[in-house]
């Protein structure tokens, strides 16, 4: 390893730690506002020009509130639980890839941190470790709340876990790899030279099961019911305070982050779109557009769905969402021996 | 480089922890536990062996025990789980209604 | 470098095992087993073993370690119980241990480091290669295995069988007096 190489990844990590930290902050000010225009009122708008600076505030507000630990709570694991919940998700970014590659001082810059040729599976790998947090959380703080909506946390993320896996079959059938960065070279394709190879032409029922799986995962609306607040004060983290409810916070939206950005990966080309191969430069714009939409439909969502009830969800989960996604997997297999 | 013998000596340290936590532990989780901490030993010997003898069989292996561990630990935890509904104990010394 | 990186690895992992076993706290060991598993699939890694190291982190970590904390906090399961654990087992498991470890230092020691030439990384294409080839029938079985493990827990789980049966024909004649209320059982989750 030389010292530029070393450079080189330092500064990405730097970047992308930093980009995603800021995106965390805008995706729940943009999720405030959104939220306000589909409710008829204003969301958050003192703060700044349009409530820019909010997430500021907010982040202010969040270091000077006062930390409280729980008296008959397990300190450790108290203390454990958000760590835990944050830095899987923060460390999934190091292999998600943001663009081709460009060639700026006479290096050739990768957009992404490291290539792995099982990406996809380390996502998936440390997207599973996500589940110990919440689950750590709701026990170790000793109350019943929390208590429930750990367990029901845990019990739904491995149920959708496992149709989220299935759904991705089909992208890694079609590319042949596990990488990521190999996934979307193979969409990049053309039929007819015009419409684009994205696989959510040809994988419709797999994008929309990963979709689900997806929003399921990280506990969104509507399968929110770890943090249900109708029923469980806050889920998890009722009894959470101060920077470590800031940590579980960020963590949600990080993961909703990383959930968006695996969509567009396996399913709409990733950094692919018109005039991409002339100008690499686009592909992170584009990339970006394409997670952008994703979240605004985690918000949209939000705004429109009424929460599942529990037994609603696991019935949806095993007896409807795996048995579609294992049909899917066949689906696209023959598929994939008709067009190869 | 490290040298294959070292990670035979940790697989080996590792295997001798979970066979002493299987004698000691009265937990069924618990012994549940060591059970997997032992097949994982193996696992780390199998890798290995096949990448120092540059031959993928042992990874195959390794899989192979992976898919027997998951599914050990489904059924046993089904069967921890029913028996914690007939004695409300986890208690191996409890469970000794066969010896009476 | 390795060298020194394999040593942080081992001693981690070694640590959290020894602490899996003295744990009273039977979370705090799952925890603790959790770690070695991590330690392991970074040791896979420096094996060029990545996709056994993704599978590591993923079944072991992910899924079956997800279970025993799942199981441990259904059950609720606080401290071990006014636990005494069989302290005179480890009168007997100490030599034993240490016994199997000179057994195997000694098994050890006739052997030399081997090294042949040539690249084997552990990918998917390789090994999906060899699984679908060589070791068809074994990966075959395994399918089998699963689906009988899936059989197996959900029988083994479902609430209908947990009544003791002693207490079995006092809850039918209570539930036959109640029969017009129609309670509905609920449905387990597993």
């Amino acid at each position: 390893m030389t010292l530029e190489m070393f450079v080189e990844w330092a500064i990405k990590m730097a970047v992308i730690f930093f980009l995603v930290l800021t995106a965390d902050a805008y995706v729940v000010l943009l999720e405030r506002r959104l939220l306000g225009f589909i409710q008829m009122r204003l969301g958050p708008n003192r703060v700044g020009p349009f409530g820019l600076l909010q997430p500021l505030a907010d982040g202010l507000k969040f270091i000077f509130k006062e930390d409280i630990v729980p008296l008959e709570a397990d300190k450790v694991l108290y203390v454990l639980a958000p760590m835990i919940a944050l830095v899987p998700a923060l460390m999934t970014f190091s292999v998600i890839p943001f663009g081709d590659k460009i060639t700026l001082f006479g290096r050739e810059i990768h957009f992404h941190i490291t290539s792995v040729n099982v990406g996809l599976l380390v996502v998936f790998a440390l997207t599973s470790l996500g589940v110990y947090g919440v689950a750590l959380a709701g026990w170790s703080s000793n109350s019943k709340y929390s208590l429930m909506g750990g367990l029901r946390s845990s019990a739904q993320m491995i149920s959708y876990e496992l149709a989220l896996t299935l759904s991705v079959i089909g992208p890694v059938l079609f590319a042949g790899s596990l990488d990521l960065v190999e996934i979307v070279k193979y969409q990049t394709d053309r039929w007819f030279g015009i419409i684009p190879k994205w696989n959510i032409f040809l994988q419709p029922i797999g994008f929309l099961i990963f979709l689900t799986a997806a929003i399921a995962e990280t506990n969104r609306v509507p399968f929110d019911l770890p943090e249900a607040e109708t029923e469980l004060v806050a889920g998890f983290h009722t009894e959470y305070s101060s920077m470590k409810f800031a940590m579980f916070f960020i963590a949600e939206y990080t993961n909703m982050i990383t959930a968006s950005a695996m969509a567009s990966l396996l399913y709409l080309g990733g950094w692919d779109g018109p005039g991409v191969s002339s100008f690499p430069i686009l592909g992170p714009i584009y990339f970006a557009l394409k997670v952008f939409f994703f979240l605004f439909l985690y918000i949209w969502l939000r705004g429109t769905l009424p929460r599942f009830r529990y037994d609603q969800l696991m019935k949806f989960g095993w007896k409807f969402l795996i048995p579609v996604a294992l049909a899917n997997v066949v689906f696209v297999a023959l598929l994939a021996l008709l067009l190869f | 480089m490290v040298p294959l013998s070292w990670y035979l000596v940790l697989s080996a340290v590792l295997f001798t922890l979970g066979a002493v936590g299987l004698f000691v532990k009265r937990n069924i989780i618990s012994i549940f536990m060591c059970i997997e901490l032992m097949l994982n030993a193996v696992n780390l010997s199998l890798v290995a062996f096949s990448s120092f003898l540059k031959h993928l069989d042992g990874q195959l292996f390794v899989f192979m025990v992976m898919v027997v561990a998951a599914a050990e630990a489904g059924v046993g935890l089904a069967l921890i789980i029913s028996v914690f509904r007939n004695r409300e104990s986890v208690d191996i010394d409890k469970l000794n209604l066969l010896k009476m | 470098m390795e060298k020194v990186l394999f040593l942080i690895l081992a001693g981690i992992s070694v640590a959290a095992a020894i602490n899996v076993i003295f744990q009273r706290n039977t979370l705090y060991s799952a925890f603790s087993l959790i770690a070695v598993f991590g330690c392991l699939a970074a040791l896979y890694v420096m094996l060029q073993a990545q996709l056994i190291a993704a599978l590591q982190i993923i079944v072991y970590a992910g899924a079956i370690m997800v279970l025993f904390v799942f199981v441990i906090m259904l059950l609720n399961i606080r401290q071990e119980e006014e636990q005494k654990d069989r302290y005179h087992l480890y009168y007997l498991s100490l030599p034993i241990g240490v016994l199997l470890a000179l057994e195997v230092y000694y098994g050890l020691s006739n052997i030399q480091d081997v090294s042949v030439p040539g690249a084997a990384v552990g990918n998917a294409e390789s090994l999906g290669q060899g699984l679908f080839s060589t070791y068809l029938l074994p990966f075959e079985v395994t399918s089998i295995l699963i689906l009988l493990a899936i059989v197996g827990a959900v029988v083994l789980a479902r609430k209908e069988r947990d009544i003791p049966l002693e207490m079995l024909d006092a809850l039918e004649a209570e539930q036959a007096k109640n029969k017009q209320s129609g309670k509905s059982e609920g449905k387990e989750n597993n």
